[in-house]
């Protein structure tokens, strides 16, 4: 499996009026070709400003970058980070493509829906018109719009949002990227649509052996699709690891809140929703400890004050499965077993 | 389409009837005689009768009313045997200080205050909308602050002061711009006299609106460039350039559409102030001089013709937008 895309200490910050906003805070991570890598976090956790990043969209002048996001076009090995903005653009759409969040506003409400899948594909192929129109009509087609070459004469308004969504997967893969990113791609559809666009999106990735970066707070949409997780707190990656591990043997205090937190229809009675207690941290004034400290239920099991002093790192006895805490590991494995345990009986 | 137009015109004629019964009532309440007014200095009882049974001021209101609309489709004749006079279709009525059908005025005057509008429109549409691109383009820099000053100052000058600036400066000390005293010449008859006629109220017209639109373009564009689906293009790798010039400016295309097409009509109603400072004899100043001397034809006149311009230039919005904006069917 060759690598496609790899992130380095990635920081990302934007300079305030109230001080620096440190988003992306030392990230990194690496994609391979025909694997789904997801990055999951709540609002402000800094996973949507990664995906950004790797599509050097953001605004000159706005954003700060440093570290590296190397990725691979053909045999080249370009860095986001220090390429120019026409390099950068010319990486666009053709080696790395993004679809958002939401359909409903993420195409031009003007034109017509087969000329903004074509121009996707004229930007790097200037002048073939012809052969533009005829992908954008085969584009459809993959993607399972019925009658594409009518549908592609039709404006974004004339379709649903499920099928925009299968317009802005079409329009990604125009030129046949290798990376994909994927920002919430299912979080503003209906739920039996959601299911549609991820058995799409995944017989996509296997057709064109795409590696998929999928960016999501939705823990279902990563139990059915991703390959390896990166669960993301303040900026920071919080634990790393297999869907598997991540799931079934998770070892950051904050991805065990995040799984007790997910609604289950239970079978005795009426328990309320577990929610991780608290906010939030401001990522202007990260705490100087660990980001998770004062909402963390264990952090009494580490030696002293520890958590509220010092930063922890990125570490863990399997090389492929890290997670960032003061407390033991052994104990939190003992501890976490069985907290899972209670909630998933 | 056609059931969405007939709809339209027979409201805008039910508005044009409500208008014109208003203005009609409103100057036929005011304390004064209109027969009165039709003679001069050396006024006898006798002339003022005589005059009041040809103009038709004996008769009741709403039969002079009646009379006024018929004489738009049919015609309107004045007196009787050898001093009678006809004012034919479309007849806005006889005006007694001018002593002239008011349609023959509105005819001279109505091409003065065209081409002084569509001039400054075609002007303040240029200077404005580039401005204002070049601002969101530049937000924050000095292209940026160069056209918020332009703004302040646009909007805070009053055209009189604008206008009598560059008439001072412009025409009679630097002498780029001749004093034009010889009146109204027709582009089809001397392009250039027209063009020097007209320069200087259209500058001043212009950069009163021009600054509006600035503001107005700048905001817009930069409210677009947020917009998703602007990101959606910069994400297939669209170049820069084309993300500003094709899919902002096709967005912010629509309302610019909208105001100018307002604006516009608005000035048809009369740009008094512009056509009163540089002595053009258009519509605004027609209205102005009717309103002092209570000549009721031409005022009523000139307010209908703004009312319908007015109307019909929504109702050519509203088509227009069909065009622009898929999402509008009509």
């Amino acid at each position: 499996m060759a690598e496609l895309l790899k992130i380095s200490d990635l920081h990302v910050a934007f300079p305030t009026d109230d001080g620096l906003v440190r988003a992306v805070d030392g990230v990194s991570l690496t994609l391979n070709e025909g694997e789904t890598v997801a990055i999951v976090g709540e609002s402000g956790s800094g996973k949507t400003v990664s995906g950004l990043s790797v599509m050097g969209l953001h605004k000159k002048g706005a954003a700060q970058l440093s570290g590296s996001i190397v990725l691979k076009d053909g045999d080249r090995n370009i860095d986001i980070v220090t390429a120019t903005d026409e390099e950068i653009r010319l990486l666009r759409g053709r080696a790395v493509a993004m679809i958002f969040q939401d359909p409903m506003s993420s195409l031009h409400p003007y034109y017509r829906v087969g000329n903004q899948l074509a121009e996707g594909y004229l930007v790097h192929n200037p002048g073939k018109k012809k052969e533009a129109r005829q992908r954008a009509i085969e584009m459809l087609d993959l993607v399972g719009i019925s009658e594409p070459a009518q549908r592609a004469d039709e404006y974004p308004h004339q379709f649903s949002g499920g099928m925009r969504q299968r317009v802005m997967i079409a329009m990604a893969l125009m030129n046949s990227p290798r990376i994909l990113i994927a920002d919430e791609p299912t979080t503003a559809l209906d739920v039996t649509v959601q299911a549609q666009i991820l058995i799409l999106l995944a017989s996509l990735q296997k057709e064109f052996n795409m590696g998929i970066l999928l960016i999501t707070h939705d823990l279902g949409v990563v139990a059915q699709v991703a390959d390896r997780v990166s669960v993301m707190y303040g900026g920071r990656i919080v634990e790393q690891g297999s869907a598997d591990d991540v799931f079934y043997k998770p070892k950051a205090p904050y991805t065990l809140g995040l799984l007790k937190s997910v609604p289950r229809i239970s079978t005795h009675g009426s328990d309320r929703l577990k929610a991780i207690p608290g906010q939030p941290p401001s990522l202007i004034n990260l705490p100087t400890g660990c980001a998770f400290a004062p909402r963390c239920e264990f952090a009494s099991h580490a030696a002293g004050d520890i958590c509220a002093t010092n930063r922890p790192e990125l570490l863990g006895t399997n090389p492929n499965h890290l997670s960032r805490c003061h407390v033991d590991e052994a104990v939190r494995d003992k501890l976490f077993v069985k907290e899972l345990k209670e909630v998933r009986s | 389409m056609l059931n969405f137009v007939s709809r339209r015109v027979f409201f805008a004629l039910v508005t044009l009837l409500v208008v014109s019964a208003v203005v009609f009532a409103i100057f036929s309440l005011l304390p004064f005689d209109p027969a009165a007014l039709t003679c001069g200095q050396h006024c006898t009882d006798q002339i003022i009768a005589a005059n009041r049974i040809k103009l038709g001021f004996d008769k009741p209101l709403y039969i002079q009313y009646f009379l006024f609309l018929g004489g738009i489709f049919l015609g309107r004749s004045y007196g009787t045997g050898s001093a009678a006079f006809t004012c034919p279709a479309p007849s806005f009525g006889y005006s007694y200080n001018e002593n002239a059908c008011v349609t023959d005025l509105l005819r001279e005057a109505l091409p003065v205050t065209v081409s002084l509008a569509l001039g400054a429109l075609i002007i303040w549409l240029i200077v404005g909308v580039s401005l204002g691109i070049i601002a969101a383009r530049f937000k924050n820099k000095w292209p940026d602050r160069v056209g918020s000053v332009f703004v302040l100052l646009g909007t805070s000058l009053p055209t009189f002061v604008t206008g009598l600036a560059l008439l001072i400066w412009v025409t009679i000390k630097w002498k780029l711009v001749p004093l034009s005293l010889i009146g109204y010449t027709p582009i089809t008859e001397n392009p250039y006299k027209f063009f020097q006629f007209f320069i200087l109220p259209w500058i001043t017209l212009a950069i009163a609106y021009a600054a509006l639109y600035t503001r107005f373009t700048r905001a817009a564009v930069l409210e677009t460039l947020g917009e998703d689906y602007i990101r959606t293009a910069r994400a297939k790798g669209v170049k820069e350039r084309t993300v500003l010039f094709k899919h902002t400016m096709r967005a912010v295309f629509a309302p610019i559409i909208t105001l100018a097409g307002l604006d516009f009509a608005g000035l048809i109603g009369g740009a008094i102030i512009t056509e009163t400072i540089f002595n053009l004899p258009g519509l605004g100043r027609l209205t102005l001089r009717s309103t002092y001397e209570f000549d009721l034809p031409i005022v009523l006149s000139t307010t209908i013709l703004a009312a319908a311009v007015v109307i019909i230039m929504n109702l050519v919005i509203d088509m227009l937008y069909a065009v622009l904006d898929p999402r509008v069917r009509i």
